[in-house]
């Protein structure tokens, strides 16, 4: 049921976590922000991490996946698309654009849908930081 | 088919056995046993009868009935169908309440539901948290317009053993028509209906290394049980199921139930030995809960739930292994196992479980293989679950507030 992009991403990401950016950072850090979104009662729970520099550029990302395949393919297509970017560019990222780069079938949805839920709450979290 | 794949889901099918693929290539051809059983006139007509009743008598002999006590159906969903609604709807007059279980398969669940529309009030019983329904929660629920209790044998996603012998004893006393699903019982526990005090039972011809697309109904005749048809046309079993029959498909459950009498015994020992390998090999994996009791279940099924992993995901690490999950995630409903969630399970436990299901064909290495692969994907998917971390780090989960979608 799933394209070979979700296949692929998922089976990278398991095989090779570290090249693929799982892990964590410290979020008491004053340039990390973290978004946790999802439930375990629902099946899914992503923790994105952003590590922000002075020009407002997001450097580095870290997540942790707890969900499906396509949640977790999510995941990972979201850091590719997260490092390099400006603050207000990721805050354009929108889950109809992870759906369709992973092809992701219409059950699957809530995955992107998640994935930018959790972008923004990174980039709030960061920001609250700021302030 | 891949050769690399390994089969262990054979609780959802299995695949037929060589010797009753060769009985039913009998019944297909010109030179074959293609006619009609129900043709009269001439000997093909004859010949396939002759061999519809050697299937309906192995079948029989299997559960200890009497062959005419056994209507050939399309499955067991058909034959829960016939038996829920057609014995409802003929002693309608006696009573309108009905009893089941909130574990039992779709097809009572569904046909129950079907019946609330028509007016009649269903008790759906939860079981306790080994997935057994006990006979004193059934008397609790019973009242005097109760006429049909519809428990089934073995349970699908568990393997739980319901103790139909003693149901079936206070539903006889009672006048109550004891229906029972038994689509997982043949070949793996022996049933006698010679003792059993059990109206109608369901039985499937794919779980039994039989082929799709055929079951039956047992319909006691001592005493007498009566059912309203569903189908209806040229009169076939006894009024009970019209529709020509396929004796090809008969033909292959009656031959898949012989060697089921004859090999029960074998394919259990082989089978219980490997579930006891599985568990040794995998009980170790820290956080693993199995769901049910191995007190009372068939090793034939193992049902463990992995927490803080999706069940859905394990599945796809698991890639060369075929087993289904109870996870929201590989049902079209987005909603986790029903069964898990009636046995109290929490939701996440219910999205994180897998049932492991072996059969006559599952191989030592294939398990010692399958563990070995468990293992190692389970530490792989917790090493990316922010749940995992969380419990490692000593956190409630309970107690996060969790941002919902």
């Amino acid at each position: 049921m799933y394209s070979r992009k979700v296949i692929q991403k998922f089976e990278e990401t398991l095989n090779n976590p570290q090249a693929h950016n799982v892990g964590r950072m410290d979020a008491q850090a004053k340039n990390v922000g973290t978004g946790m979104v999802g439930a375990p009662a629902c099946g899914d729970v992503m923790r994105l991490q952003i590590e922000v520099n002075d020009k407002e550029v997001i450097t580095d990302c870290k997540f942790k996946t707890y969900g499906c395949g396509s949640a977790i393919a999510s995941s990972q297509q979201m850091i590719e698309m997260l490092i390099g970017k400006t603050l207000e560019e990721a805050k354009n990222i929108k889950d109809r654009e992870i759906a369709e780069i992973l092809e992701l079938p219409s059950i699957k949805i809530h995955c992107s849908v998640l994935a930018e839920d959790s972008i923004k709450k990174a980039i709030a979290d960061y920001e609250s930081k700021k302030a | 088919m891949k050769s690399n794949l390994v089969y262990f889901d054979y609780a959802s099918t299995t695949p037929v056995d060589q010797r009753v693929a060769e009985k039913m290539h009998e019944c297909l051809l010109l030179d074959g046993n293609f006619g009609n059983p129900a043709s009269r006139s001439h000997e093909f007509g004859w010949k396939a009868d002759e061999a519809v009743e050697k299937a309906r008598l192995h079948v029989a002999n299997l559960v200890k009935a009497d062959s005419r006590e056994i209507v050939w159906t399309s499955g067991a969903t058909e034959s829960d169908n016939l038996a829920i609604k057609g014995a409802a709807r003929f002693y309608k007059d006696r009573g309108n309440h009905i009893i089941t279980s909130k574990i039992e398969h779709k097809a009572v669940l569904d046909p129950c539901r079907q019946l609330e529309r028509e007016g009649f009030e269903i008790t759906y019983l939860d079981p306790d948290e080994n997935g057994v329904v006990s006979l004193e929660n059934i008397k609790k629920h019973v009242k005097d317009t109760t006429i049909l209790i519809s428990i089934m044998h073995i349970n699908n996603e568990l393997g739980a053993v319901n103790d139909i012998e003693e149901i079936g004893k206070f539903t006889r006393e009672n006048n109550i028509i004891f229906h029972v699903d038994a689509a997982q019982s043949t070949g793996k526990l022996p049933i006698d209906l010679s003792k059993l005090d059990v109206d109608l039972m369901s039985f499937s011809g794919h779980k039994t290394y039989g082929p799709k697309g055929i079951g039956a109904l047992y319909v006691s005749r001592k005493p007498r049980v009566r059912l309203e048809a569903l189908i209806h046309g040229g009169g076939h079993e006894r009024g009970f199921r019209s529709g020509t029959l396929p004796t090809h498909q008969i033909v292959g459950m009656g031959e898949a139930f012989r060697i089921a009498a004859d090999e029960m015994d074998k394919d259990n020992k082989k089978i219980a030995k490997l579930a006891d390998l599985f568990w040794k090999e995998v009980s170790g994996i820290e956080e693993i809960y199995l769901n049910g009791s191995f007190k009372n279940k068939i090793p034939n099924i193992t049902n463990i739930s992995f927490a803080y992993i999706e069940g859905e995901s394990l599945i796809m690490a698991l890639k060369d292994v075929a087993v289904s999950s109870g996870s929201a995630c590989t049902s079209a409903s987005l909603e986790p196992s029903y069964v898990l969630r009636a046995l109290g399970r929490a939701d996440e436990l219910a999205h994180s479980s897998i049932r492991f299901s072996f059969g006559r064909f599952t191989t030592e290495k294939e398990v010692k293989m399958v563990a070995e692969t468990t293992k190692r994907v389970v530490h792989q998917l917790r090493e990316l679950s922010p749940l995992w971390d969380m419990f490692k780090d000593g956190v409630d989960l309970e107690k996060v507030e969790w941002v919902t979608h």
